[in-house]
C-alpha cells in the first residue's frame, strides 16, 4: 500500500553539460529534464548554458534555441508562442506555467524545466494528456439543448454573458490540474480543476438546457468532491483564472438544489 | 489508464457518477460551524475549572445546561471527525480492499468512542 522510494523511472540522474560560446558575456544555465521511456534508462537532467544576448526574452525562446543549436533530440510541445494555445506548459522554476509568457529575466539563478508533474511522460517535456482530454470529453463541453434550434443566434443578456468571463479564457494547458495534489493522488476518478472549470462554464451558460444533468454527472465523492480547496490551481494558472472559485460555485449549486 | 484496451473516454467515465457527495460535503461544513461556538464554550469551561476540585467539576458538568452542550459537543466532534477521516482515507488509500476495511474500521471505532463518551456523561448525570 505504501511506497517509500520513488519508482525506478522517477529517480533522476545527472545528465550532460553544454556550455555557451566562449565569447558570451550574459549567460544563463537551463537545467532540463530528459527522459525517453523506450531507452530503458533513468531520466536525467541536462545542463545547457546559453548566451542570453543571442536569445529571445522568454523561456520558450531559450528552449527553442537549445533544440536548434545544442540538442535537436530535445522534445517539447509548442505552437503559438503567445499564451493562447496552451502547448508549452512546463514546470518552470518549480511552478507550472507557459514557457512562452515566462520571462527568463524573472527567474533567479538556473532555470529548472521539468514536464508537468505527476503525468506519464512520453518523452522529455511531453506529458501524456490522453486521460486529461478524455476527462474533458466526459463532461461534454458543448452546448446541449432540447428546444428546436432557433432560426438565428441563441440570445443571451449581457449579464448572463458576463458569467462566462473568467471561464471561457481557459486554454486547457493543464497547468492547474497537474499542480493539484488531489489530482496527483486520484487522477483516475477526480476530474481536476481544469475539467471542473470547463464543466462550470457550461453549467452557468444561460443558453444550455442540461444544467441539472450536468450537476448530476458531477455529484460524486471523487469526480467533484476530491477538491479540498488547496488553491494550487488558482495560484499557478498562467492565464490568471480561478478554477477553485468555479469549483466552489459548483458546490454551492449542489447545495442550492438540495434545498 | 491501466487497461490499454479500454478507450480513454470509457476509462474517464469509469463507473459513472455516484450521485452522492453533497450531503457529506454540506454536513462536514455544518458540523464545523457548530463546533466553533461549542469549542469556545468547552475550552472556556475547562479554563474556568483549572485546579478546581472533583466535586465542583462534577457539579458543573451535571448541570442541565453543561450536560446538554457537552453531549452536543461530543456528537458534533465525532461526526465531524468521521467525515474528515473518511476523506483522508479516500484521498490516500488506493487499494480497494484496504480502503474498504479502513473505512469500516473507522466507522466502528469512531462510533464506539462517540457512544462511550456520551454514556460517560450519562453515568455522571445518574451520579
Amino acid at each position: 500500500m505504501s511506497k517509500f522510494r520513488l519508482p525506478k523511472n522517477s529517480r533522476i540522474s545527472k545528465g550532460r553539460e553544454y556550455s555557451a560560446p566562449t565569447d558570451s558575456v550574459n549567460t544563463k544555465t537551463f537545467r532540463i529534464y530528459r527522459y525517453e521511456p523506450e531507452s530503458g534508462e533513468n531520466p536525467r537532467v541536462d545542463r545547457f548554458t546559453i548566451d542570453l544576448d543571442r536569445c529571445g526574452p522568454m523561456v520558450l525562446d531559450a528552449v527553442i534555441k537549445i533544440k536548434n543549436e545544442y540538442d535537436p533530440t530535445l522534445a517539447f510541445r509548442r505552437s503559438c508562442r503567445e499564451g493562447v494555445c496552451g502547448s508549452c506548459a512546463f514546470n518552470i522554476d518549480g511552478k507550472n506555467t507557459l514557457a512562452c509568457i515566462t520571462r527568463i529575466s524573472d527567474i533567479d539563478g538556473d532555470v529548472a524545466i521539468y514536464p508537468l508533474p505527476h503525468m506519464p511522460v512520453v518523452k522529455d517535456l511531453i506529458p501524456d494528456l490522453t486521460h486529461f482530454y478524455a476527462q474533458l470529453e466526459s463532461i461534454e463541453p458543448w452546448l446541449k439543448t432540447d428546444s428546436p434550434a432557433p432560426s438565428r443566434e441563441r440570445l443571451q443578456t449581457p449579464e448572463d454573458r458576463e458569467k462566462l468571463d473568467g471561464l471561457y479564457e481557459c486554454i486547457l494547458c493543464a497547468c492547474c490540474s497537474t499542480a493539484c495534489p488531489s489530482y496527483w493522488w486520484n487522477p483516475d476518478k477526480y476530474l481536476g480543476p481544469a475539467v471542473l472549470l470547463q464543466a462550470y462554464r457550461w453549467i452557468v451558460d444561460s443558453r444550455d438546457e442540461y444544467t441539472g444533468q450536468r450537476l448530476d454527472e458531477l455529484e460524486d465523492p471523487f469526480k467533484l468532491y476530491r477538491c479540498h480547496t488547496i488553491l494550487n490551481c488558482t495560484d499557478t494558472c498562467p492565464k490568471g483564472l480561478n478554477p477553485a472559485k468555479a469549483i466552489a460555485e459548483t458546490k454551492k449549486l449542489m447545495v442550492e438544489r438540495r434545498g | 489508464m491501466a487497461n490499454s484496451t479500454r478507450s480513454p473516454l470509457g476509462g474517464a467515465r469509469g463507473l459513472g457518477s455516484a450521485k452522492t457527495g453533497v450531503d457529506h460535503w454540506w454536513t462536514q461544513r455544518v458540523s464545523a460551524a457548530a463546533l466553533v461556538p461549542l469549542t469556545f464554550w468547552f475550552v472556556a469551561s475547562l479554563l474556568a475549572h483549572l485546579g478546581a476540585d472533583y466535586t465542583s467539576v462534577i457539579n458543573w458538568l451535571t448541570s442541565p445546561f453543561s450536560a446538554t452542550l457537552m453531549m452536543l459537543y461530543l456528537a458534533a466532534i465525532y461526526y465531524h471527525a468521521q467525515l474528515g477521516l473518511q476523506t483522508v482515507i479516500e484521498d490516500y488509500v488506493h487499494t480497494e480492499l484496504t480502503k474498504f476495511a479502513m473505512l469500516i474500521g473507522l466507522q466502528f471505532f469512531n462510533t464506539l468512542l462517540a457512544v462511550a463518551s456520551v454514556v460517560s456523561v450519562f453515568i455522571l448525570l445518574a451520579g
